[in-house]
């Protein structure tokens, strides 16, 4: 059908897919993530099994683009919703309603807020799995040893090999120095 | 509906550490705030229709409150917009026995509101033929009741299959999640 679904990772070449590391909890990881960033890595995430408070600043990540995403789909909602309403009442079933003007926009705000309520949301929704690249069933991540724990209590920092300052002792040792429990190397299936 | 099933969900599986009372009297003051922006509709309803000078409009709403249903819509009001008024009353507002009770009235309240819109309008419906006093028969009734079955089936088997509680949603709120302070502390005794 044409449609991109479901999603696949982008992925660096050769075999490797990079290093995972384990932290302790999440003031461990905050800590790690600002030494990652300062040493000037670009392609890396972290995965928490909560949200950490703080951690896109700690990571250096640039503000999400979804708040624009929402606004846009919200306000064509509203604006369709008026639209739709402004030709049924004044061009297609123009009735005149106890002397009220045909376009009596008061009654309209109703439709008007609940389309861009709900174009705003849908919005959100897609426009949030379109962002993370979801559905993606699958990622290199999953074959790593202890990453189950990351829905649990693991907190991780994945940094992958395509990485331009990549490098499998020095990138490992930084994550050591940053306090990492345990460093892995993973590589794509 | 939410407390009436958190407050027998929260004593039958023992979650009084995670859902608290502060969680139920914040949902005292919702139910205090939305009975209150439901009676502002309900008075706004009439003003607008007695504004509008189309007799059929105002007919609508004054045979609401004063004709064959008007014991439905008096139950409504005072269900929907009196009976929260006692939730001004911080006693009252951490006392799961009058918590349970009102949100039973509630639920009360919220049917016959869509009872009053149902019924009232049909039974002065634009072609006078169609005018007469609607009652429930026998199998109406087990139908409605049918449908609280139903419902509590659907709960009971997402109370059995699915989380209720969101477990990150509360780890990210214990103190152990802050980023700036010392991680988690105690370990339970036991746990793996």
């Amino acid at each position: 059908m044409g449609l991109p679904l479901p999603m696949v990772p982008q992925l660096p070449e050769g075999k490797a897919f990079g290093l995972l590391a384990r932290f302790k909890d999440a003031p461990a990881i905050h800590a790690a993530c600002e030494k990652v960033r300062d040493a000037g890595y670009t392609k890396w995430d972290s995965h928490t099994p909560f949200p950490v408070h703080g951690l896109d600043r700690a990571m250096g990540l640039k503000a999400s683009r979804l708040p624009w995403i929402v606004l846009t789909t919200g306000l064509s909602g509203a604006a369709g919703g008026m639209l739709l309403q402004y030709w049924v009442a004044v061009h297609a079933y123009a009735l005149v309603i106890s002397g009220k003007p045909l376009f009596s926009w008061p009654a309209f705000v109703p439709v008007t807020f609940e389309l861009g309520v709900l174009f705003g949301a849908l919005g959100a929704v897609f426009g949030m799995f379109a962002l993370n690249r979801l559905p993606m069933l699958f990622h290199p991540l999953f074959s790593a040893n202890s990453f189950a724990a990351a829905t649990d209590d693991g907190f991780f920092i994945s940094i992958e090999s395509w990485d331009p300052k990549y490098d499998e002792t020095a990138t490992a040792a930084l994550l050591r120095e940053a306090g990492a429990i345990e460093v892995e190397v993973v590589n794509n299936e | 509906m939410v407390v009436t099933l958190m407050v027998i969900c929260r004593k039958a599986f023992k979650m009084e550490a995670i859902l608290t009372l502060r969680h139920f009297e914040n949902m005292a003051k919702i139910i205090l705030v939305t009975g209150m922006m439901v009676g502002y509709a309900y008075a706004i309803e009439f003003f607008i229709a007695w504004y509008s000078g189309n007799p059929y409009e105002q007919f609508v709403f004054i045979n609401r409150a004063f004709g064959p249903y008007a014991w439905a819509y008096w139950i409504m009001v005072s269900c929907n917009v009196i009976s929260p008024q006692i939730f001004w009353f911080k006693r009252f507002r951490t006392n799961l026995k009058v918590l349970f009770v009102m949100s039973i009235f509630v639920n009360i309240g919220m049917w016959f509101e869509r009872f009053v819109i149902v019924a009232t309008s049909l039974h002065r419906d634009f072609l006078p033929s169609s005018w007469d006093y609607y009652s429930p028969t026998f199998w109406d009734v087990l139908t409605l009741i049918g449908s609280f079955g139903l419902f509590f089936t659907m709960f009971c088997l997402f109370a059995r299959f699915l989380p209720m509680v969101a477990m990150a949603e509360v780890k990210t709120v214990l103190p152990g999640a802050d980023p700036h302070g010392d991680g988690p502390k105690a370990v339970i005794q036991g746990a793996d």
